[in-house]
């Protein structure tokens, strides 16, 4: 199996995704509010800029540690599921691009766009799916780390996937795949706050030093 | 018993490729708005018929299966049997449903037409094979009339009849309308086993080809112009009616006709299943709950617990149980283990079709495995006569005893439906997933508490073990019901005292035979704890086990060879433990050894299984194996991931593949088959498979962890 | 309106365009090879081929089939599907038969990635296909048989 092959048919899937558009049978956008995620200016008073850019690691880290994000940042081969972050059913691994394996690709369940599943189990509302659903590489991992741990990973370009703290940034305030953690689709708890939010909070810590909490 | 051999100048039955196995296509003179379905009999607007052989002018051989298939295999199976005595060439065999006739097509064990507790083979080992003698022996006299030569010198090989003396030769087809109008044989004469060609070999499967092309018709593939689609939206509690409902949202969906309340809840009409779908979704129900079940599974098992101790039905009482207890020197053991609630989970959820006939005869197309029932349910339902119906048995996508109910309780549902429409349109119903697992008739859940006595010499004196839980054949609770003890019971090991007591539970959810039925508590809690009291005694579980096999034959003959398969005694693998079973259930021996070890979550993961069966004279070794491998599959699941259970307030849980799991690829073991050689008369292989799998995981678990199973499903929640 | 191609012929559809693919090849265009099993893509009965990738049909909205490709298993063809069919028939894989056409269609997609396939390989592709007959010793092995007929 190429890594190749595999990446070519992601291409096809952003394709097809691309072609859907705003395709029906796609979960309407819910409307989170801000409320459990606390603004960068909610900060503003800690005066210390190390202890207020733990602070403010810290708040991100209730969007970071959620299960909707970790659940792909899994410490091994399979990702997790549910808020319980039990192993996801059906089985399925990683595979060499992180996009699953030949003849199960993350692709074979997960579109371009979150699904409404209608009149099944009332614990499945939705398939989530996004254009780029992936797994996050294995170096990545966030399943099991403290949330220092996560925060110095973030900052390390061997395991960030050789981004600069800037791309970090932007990565989290715009990328389309981490939105997803807003817009998870029904039946599904979405991140708290909204990515604007997150993305802000992300933003301030890195202009006040990137400090990153003890544990 | 006599045969009528039915040619081709009756309606259009062998008119060619066409009627190959399962992917019949209806002629048009059928029913014209039938699009897609198979009828009963393989032919059309045949009247019923006292037939198990037809022999086609194109030399084709079709056999009427009064069972269902649903994977078990008996088109294979019946038509070996015909074919054997018929001299039959394989490549000319053909099977299809037999129409629906509790007398025509009874099954001889039970007195009705019916699938059911693995006797398809069993019951019909000399009718088929009487069938296909009387057919060769039509064929015979046919060509001998033909040819003018004496009947007694002609051989008939591989679908080939032949006359040496005069060198004449003939297929069968050439001679099927002559020999139609011969004199069925009074008492034909049956071969020698010695003399079989047929039975006993591995010959291919005759639904392969159409099971892998996608061809194979199934009920949900059963196809009707201007058909409508439905679907019920019903209670997740027990007992559950409708209180009210609304149905505004419903009606405003694309493609929804229609909303009626039934019986059993609220039926959607629509031009196509998601709409259906789509419609139901969109109703508002309130179910009234005043008669539900509303204890939760834990309270239910308080509940059994507490009648463990109250006074209960003597299945068996042999010896003196409590003075065995009280012996000086005798050391004893005691467990309690539950067993939950189990959904059979058929791929093929349960469906029926109703398309009206040109003929003035509704069809009803299901996967019948009591097709006399469903055939008499859909007519009353309907108010119809029963001539006016006619039940098409349909391949099924499995059942695991699912699709056979007294009364028909999914045939009513369907009928109900199909009624409430007004039957102005062919209809299909359709349960989904949900529908399925939520559906009720379970194996029903059971507690059983085991006490065991060893003397001072380690060997095992006393046996009580009291089983509490529903009866599956609705038993008053001062009845025994066999059904529930079958194993324990009859235990087969030489136990001078031997007592086991019943208690049988009355509750809303309804129970049902699930694919080996008592046997699949009671083999795992009489070879569990039998394992146990082995080990406490220092004794090895098969020289254990074979010791006190002392009057049977055939168990010991399983054990002994499944030990030599498995190499039984050798190293195991490090991190690895072995454990055995050995059930007889429906008349057949199977034993088996497991291995296994601890996965990465700290659960039983089980990489082989060594299976030796004794079914009596075998007919397909491979269809045989097929069983064993499946039914060791099945049963596993069950034992590490499956139950159904109620919540608060008595909801159910469960309602789908995510939650009631069931085995895959990546969990599923490599399993070994050796069938014993016999010449006794056959027995089943649908269910046998399943009762020893659980045990023999649990026995191997418990040596390799030093912890016994007490609760079923292994695996909590059945997510590792 | 929604256009795509299945099994090579041209199709449009203007039903309800969340309608899953699984009815529409279904109810609408009468090919009933592709199962239902789950309806949430748990049992891969529905499995079809989405432009070249193995798909279930069952939650994929027909508005997400908009100019693809849908091949299901009274299409498939080419050396892996022969390799399968015989394979298949050789070793008398189905025993109800329902999930098969979804087992065929994952196997089918294995071999076209991954010609030569491990254990790993074959569980990795086909975990996501549940068979209540257990019939998975003989996917297994059929699906390392067709590698082989493939080769040779």
């Amino acid at each position: 199996m190429s890594v190749s092959r595999l990446l070519f048919i992601a291409g096809l899937s952003a394709a097809v995704a691309a072609a859907a558009g705003l395709a029906a049978g796609v979960s309407a956008a819910q409307d989170h509010t801000a409320a459990t995620l606390k603004p960068a200016s909610d900060f503003e008073q800690i005066t210390d800029k190390t202890a207020r850019a733990v602070a403010l690691f810290e708040e991100a880290g209730k969007v970071i540690q959620h299960p909707r994000c970790v659940n792909c940042h899994p410490a091994g081969d399979k990702p997790l599921q549910g808020m319980g972050m039990h192993p996801h059913q059906p089985p399925v691994a990683r595979g060499e691009a992180d996009i699953g394996m030949p003849g199960m690709m993350c692709g074979t369940c997960h579109g371009p766009a979150n699904v409404d599943v209608v009149a099944q189990a009332e614990t499945i509302k939705s398939i989530p799916g996004n254009p780029a659903w992936h797994l996050a590489p294995i170096e990545m991992a966030w399943e099991g780390r403290s949330l220092g741990q996560i925060c110095e990973q973030i900052k390390d370009p061997a395991r960030n996937g050789g981004k600069t703290l800037d791309e970090i940034v932007e990565h989290m305030a715009h990328d389309d795949l981490v939105g997803w953690g807003w817009d998870p689709g029904a039946g599904r708890e979405s991140v708290p706050g909204t990515q604007e939010v997150f993305g802000e909070l992300m933003r301030r810590w890195a202009a006040d030093g990137a400090a990153c909490p003890k544990a | 018993m006599t045969f009528q051999m039915i040619t081709t100048t009756r309606r259009g039955f062998l008119q060619g490729a066409g009627l190959v196995i399962g992917i019949a296509v209806a002629p048009k003179a059928f029913a014209a708005s039938v699009a897609q379905g198979v009828p009963a009999g393989g032919g059309s607007g045949l009247p019923q018929m006292n037939a198990f052989v037809k022999v086609g002018t194109d030399d084709t051989v079709t056999i009427l299966s009064k069972h269902i298939e649903f994977g078990q295999g008996p088109f294979t199976g019946l038509a070996t049997l015909v074919a054997e005595e018929l001299d039959a060439d394989w490549n000319q065999m053909r099977a299809v449903h037999s129409p629906a006739d509790d007398k025509v097509y009874a099954n001889l064990m039970f007195g009705m037409q019916g699938t059911g507790g693995s006797t398809a083979i069993a019951n019909s080992y000399e009718q088929y094979r009487t069938a296909g003698a009387t057919a060769r022996a039509m064929l015979v006299a046919a060509a001998a009339e033909e040819w003018g030569v004496p009947a007694a010198e002609i051989t008939v090989e591989k679908g080939r009849i032949r006359h040496a003396a005069s060198g004449k030769e003939s297929g069968f087809g050439a001679l099927a309308d002559k020999a139609a109008q011969q004199t069925p044989p009074t008492d034909p004469k049956l071969k020698d086993p010695k003399d079989f060609v047929l039975i006993g070999k591995d010959l291919p499967k005759l639904d392969t080809a159409e099971k892998s092309n996608g061809k194979a018709i199934y009920t949900l593939d059963v196809l009707a112009d201007d058909m409508l689609f439905a679907v019920v939206a019903h209670a997740d509690h027990f007992g559950a009616t409708v209180k009210s409902f609304d149905d505004g949202e419903a009606r405003k969906v694309q493609g929804v006709v229609d909303v009626k309340q039934v019986p059993q809840g609220v039926a959607v009409y629509a031009d196509n299943t998601f709409a259906a779908l789509k419609g139901r979704a969109a109703l508002t129900v309130e179910w009234d709950l005043s008669k539900a079940e509303t204890r939760s599974s834990s309270e239910l098992e308080a509940d059994f617990a507490k009648m463990v101790a109250e006074k209960g039905i003597d299945a068996v009482n042999k010896g003196d149980v409590g003075k065995a207890f009280s012996e000086p020197g005798v050391q004893s053991l005691e467990a309690e283990i539950v067993f939950p609630f189990l959904a059979h989970a058929p791929m093929e959820p349960l469906d029926a079709a109703f398309v009206m006939g040109d003929d003035g005869v509704l069809d009803v197309y299901t996967g019948a495995q009591f097709p006399g029932g469903d055939h008499m349910a859909a007519a009353q339902v309907l108010g119809l006569d029963a001539s006016k119906v006619r039940l098409n048995t349909q391949l099924a996508g499995g059942s695991f005893g699912r699709r056979a109910q007294f009364g028909s309780p999914y045939m009513q549902e369907a009928a109900e439906v199909y009624k409430a429409s007004g039957g102005k349109r062919p209809l299909k119903h359709m349960w989904t997933r949900e529908d399925d697992i939520r559906g009720g008739f379970y194996r029903p859940m059971y507690l059983h508490r085991m006490k065991g006595a060893i003397d001072a010499d380690g060997k095992v004196v006393a046996w009580d073990q009291t089983i509490v839980g529903q009866s599956i054949m609705g038993k008053a609770s001062t009845e025994l019901d066999d059904s529930s003890v079958e194993g324990a019971h009859t235990l087969p090991y030489a136990i001078g005292n031997l007592r086991v007591i019943s208690h049988n539970v009355a509750l809303t959810i309804p129970p049902l035979w699930w694919r080996s039925v008592g046997h699949t508590h009671t083999g795992f809690a009489v070879e569990t704890f039998v394992d146990e009291l082995l080990q406490k005694v220092g004794k090895d579980p098969v020289e254990g086990r074979l010791a006190m096999l002392t009057n049977e034959p055939r168990h010991t003959g399983t054990l002994k060879r499944v030990a030599e398969m498995a190499d039984w005694g050798s190293a195991v693998p490090v991190g690895r433990e072995r454990g055995v079973a050995v059930v007889k259930s429906f008349g057949t021996y199977v034993s088996q050894i497991v291995e296994v070890s601890r996965d990465e979550g700290g659960f039983p993961r089980v990489h082989k299984v060594w299976c030796a069966v004794d079914c009596g004279q075998p007919i397909n070794p491979n269809v045989i194996a097929a069983q064993m491998e499946g039914g060791v599959g099945y049963g596993l699941g069950a034992v590490l991931f499956d139950e159904v259970t109620l919540g608060e307030g008595g909801k159910i849980v469960q309602s789908n593949f995510h939650d009631y799991r069931s085995i895959r690829i990546n969990e599923m073991p490599h399993v070994e088959v050796a069938v014993i050689a016999s010449t006794e008369k056959p027995t089943g292989v649908g269910e046998p498979g399943v009762p020893p799998i659980g045990p023999a995981t649990a026995n191997a678990w418990r040596r390799l962890t030093g912890t016994p199973v007490r609760r079923l499903p292994i695996v909590p929640g059945g997510v590792s | 309106m929604v256009s795509f191609t299945l099994n090579g012929t041209e199709k449009t559809f203007d039903g309800d365009p969340d309608t899953p693919l699984l009815w529409v090849i279904r109810d609408f265009e009468k090919l009933t090879g592709t199962k239902y099993g789950c309806g949430v893509a748990q049992c891969g009965a529905c499995t079809v081929h989405l432009d070249g990738s193995p798909r279930r049909s069952c939650i994929t909205p027909i508005s997400m089939v908009e100019g693809s490709d849908v091949v299901t298993v009274e299409g498939i063809s080419g050396a892996e599907a022969d390799a399968v069919h015989k394979a298949w028939l050789a070793l008398d894989v189905p025993q109800c038969g329902y999930c098969q056409s979804g087992q065929i269609m994952s196997a089918v997609a294995l071999l076209q990635l991954t010609p030569k396939p491990s254990d790993e390989d074959i569980d990795g592709a086909m975990a996501g296909n549940i068979c209540r007959c257990a019939t998975y010793q003989r996917v297994r092995q059929a699906i390392k048989d067709a590698a082989g007929m493939m080769e040779g």
